[in-house]
């Protein structure tokens, strides 16, 4: 009975699936109406300085020139009233390299892609910081995005627009490495002091895993009794297959 | 008239003697640390304060001491696995923050969930606020002096927590979303278990009601300490019930529709205060709401199967996704990123506690430090939900 049920759950999704992988990339393009008058206001305020802007999953989100980062915020917060701050975070586009005792036919952790492909609104390169601002009146909310150089990453502080962009900024120097211009104290907020490196960057490892392989499904010891032992195959199967 | 030398330097020796003495007399301020292991901050918050006398100069929330870096955990994991990480970011209403995550997952996959699966998720969610607010309503009173109520609170949050375990199997972690509907569905006689307990919850809220707004002592430990104007809070990203107790109205489950909250009518409930009472007495107003909301949900709870036709493994296109929702500490988000794999590319998370805590250098600034506590309570932070 459970069988059946999983055979029959899985044709359809795989039929399903590139219907699904095409469907986003034809609607991308469109901004959804709600969006058209948002878009037009920032774009008076920002001109040439907005690269990009898309509609993803309902949400606008719009990419804009480093330089014009600090004027993104001012157009957001005046012209469309976004006075909440979300949260202010960044992004390595950069595919994670493997372990050093990495099989990478070894179903122990989801394996991402190689090819480098950058999200909604796109990016020029490997560091991307986006920021989420909301209209608590008129609720809406806008995504910005921008892109920050690889190898001098930094990007105008928001600290003097939204007073709480002091703490996200703070998170993100040390998650990214991204420097916040402007920003009265960039200084560790859940590091040590001490810590070198930027660990949400994609080549800094998690040496938990460095160490171990993750200790996923296959490690699970058969049940006693011969059930247990077929279910435990076929989840190292299941998992063998999602891992390709 | 002309001045003498002499004159002229006894003139400087007298202010120089004057500044002397302001000098002697002036305090040097003190530095108190607070925390990281103190009761007031219910985990491991450490707040630097600079005192002059009893009055807060400046102070410095140092965040961390709980990090467990989750944003790169997630990197390293499946999707059904990032649900047991979620558990743990605010630990007193895990299963709402499930719900925004695997809201993520299937709006990339293009995967709904059913309807009884939805109103389930619903209840559940505000079951979870319930627990949360009654232990708030019970620490509220702790932090200022009042005893009694704490135990009320931790008896009452115990009925919905039993509730949860029922239904999910675990009272803290119930690991119980999955993409595309429930595990489970709740067990036989839950339902009218539910109904009863919800009379308990509306008893039990009236009980902290007549304890603690008769008290003098708790309203003048909270009446006009700590405010936030609006403005303020938002700047900051302060959110949920503590943006709501500075007057602004603004609710995502009204706001930005999800789940079943758009079939069902509820109250919003704003207090233009912005003081610890408004942040204790929204949250009381919302324990009551929720509870309605619980009632009104299990009257029409649709009937059908709790999950949609999903592949086994679990394999989301690449694409990326921003959502956002009420939990009760306020907005809790996140943002996914996929690239095709079977785990996530990026989960940037946004949880409620940090942003409000972040207002905190700019809220003590001039309070007292017994003052203090009561703020911290009143802004109702979990230190997983800060520290994540």
């Amino acid at each position: 009975m459970p069988d059946d049920d999983l055979t029959d759950a899985e044709e359809p999704a795989a039929a399903e699936e590139p219907a699904a992988a095409d469907e986003p990339a034809a609607e991308e393009p469109a901004i959804l109406p709600e969006h058209v008058g948002m878009l037009a206001k920032l774009q008076a305020d920002l001109g040439d300085a907005l690269v990009e802007a898309v509609s993803n999953h309902g949400d606008l989100v719009v990419r804009v020139r480093n330089d014009a980062w600090h004027a993104a915020a001012l157009a957001a917060r005046s012209r469309l009233d976004c006075e909440y701050l979300s949260f202010i975070s960044g992004i390595d586009w950069t595919s994670r390299p493997d372990p050093p005792n990495w099989d990478p036919d070894a179903p122990s952790s989801p394996v991402q892609p190689k090819e480098v492909t950058y999200g909604a609104a796109g990016s020029d390169g490997r560091f991307q910081v986006f920021a989420v601002v909301e209209s608590t009146d008129d609720k809406i909310q806008v995504i910005l995005k921008t892109d920050v150089d690889e190898a001098d990453p930094h990007v105008a502080s928001w600290t003097d627009v939204y007073p709480g962009a002091d703490w996200h900024e703070r998170e993100c120097w040390e998650m990214f490495g991204v420097r916040f211009d402007g920003h009265p104290s960039l200084r560790h907020i859940y590091l040590p002091g001490e810590f070198e490196g930027h660990p949400l960057r994609k080549d800094f490892p998690l040496l938990s895993r460095e160490v171990k392989p993750w200790p996923g499904l296959v490690d699970v010891e058969a049940m006693p009794g011969g059930a247990g032992e077929e279910a435990g195959d076929e989840t190292a199967e299941a998992v063998a297959e999602g891992g390709e | 008239m002309a001045v003498t030398e002499q004159q002229q330097q006894a003139f400087i020796g007298k202010h120089l003697a004057e500044a002397q003495v302001a000098v002697e007399l002036q305090d040097e301020d003190m530095v108190l640390n607070i925390g990281p292991q103190h009761p007031a901050t219910h985990g491991t918050l450490r707040v630097v304060v600079k005192l002059d006398g009893e009055r807060v100069v400046a102070a410095d929330p140092v965040i961390g001491y709980m990090h467990r870096g989750y944003e790169k955990l997630t990197e390293y994991r499946s999707y059904p696995q990032v649900t047991t990480l979620i558990n743990r970011i605010d630990w007193l209403s895990s299963f709402a923050n499930e719900v925004p995550f695997i809201h993520a997952g299937e709006q990339i996959m293009g995967i709904e969930a059913p309807p009884r699966a939805v109103y389930i998720r619903t209840v559940l969610t505000e079951l979870s606020r319930i627990a949360t607010f009654l232990l708030f309503l019970g620490e509220m009173g702790a932090q200022v002096g009042a005893i009694t109520p704490v135990f009320y609170g931790f008896r009452d949050r115990e009925y919905v927590l039993n509730l949860i375990e029922a239904a999910t199997g675990g009272r803290f972690h119930p690991n119980f979303n999955r993409i595309g509907g429930l595990k489970d569905d709740v067990p036989a006689g839950w339902i009218a278990e539910t109904r009863r307990m919800m009379d308990k919850v509306f008893e039990s809220c009236d009980t902290f009601e007549n304890l603690l707004e008769g008290n003098e002592i708790f309203l003048a430990r909270t009446k006009g300490i700590g405010i936030i104007p609006g403005d303020v809070g938002k700047g900051y990203g302060v959110s949920g019930s503590n943006l709501r107790a500075s007057g602004v109205d603004w609710d995502l489950r009204r706001d930005a529709p999800y789940l079943a909250y758009p079939e069902v009518d509820f109250k919003v409930w704003t207090h233009p205060g912005g003081d610890s009472w408004s942040r204790y007495w929204v949250r009381l107003q919302e324990t009551r709401e929720a509870a309605r909301i619980v009632v009104d949900l299990l009257d029409r709870l649709p009937s059908g199967p709790v999950m949609a036709k999903v592949p086994r493994i679990i394999k989301v296109p690449p694409g990326e996704s921003w959502v956002r929702v009420e939990n009760p500490l306020g907005e809790m988000g996140y943002y996914v990123v996929s690239k095709g794999a079977t785990g996530p590319f990026r989960v940037k998370i946004r949880s409620a506690s940090f942003s409000n805590v972040s207002i905190l250098p700019w809220l003590l600034k001039g309070v007292y430090v017994p003052d203090l506590i009561t703020i911290l309570a009143s802004l109702y932070f979990i230190l997983g939900d800060i520290d994540r």
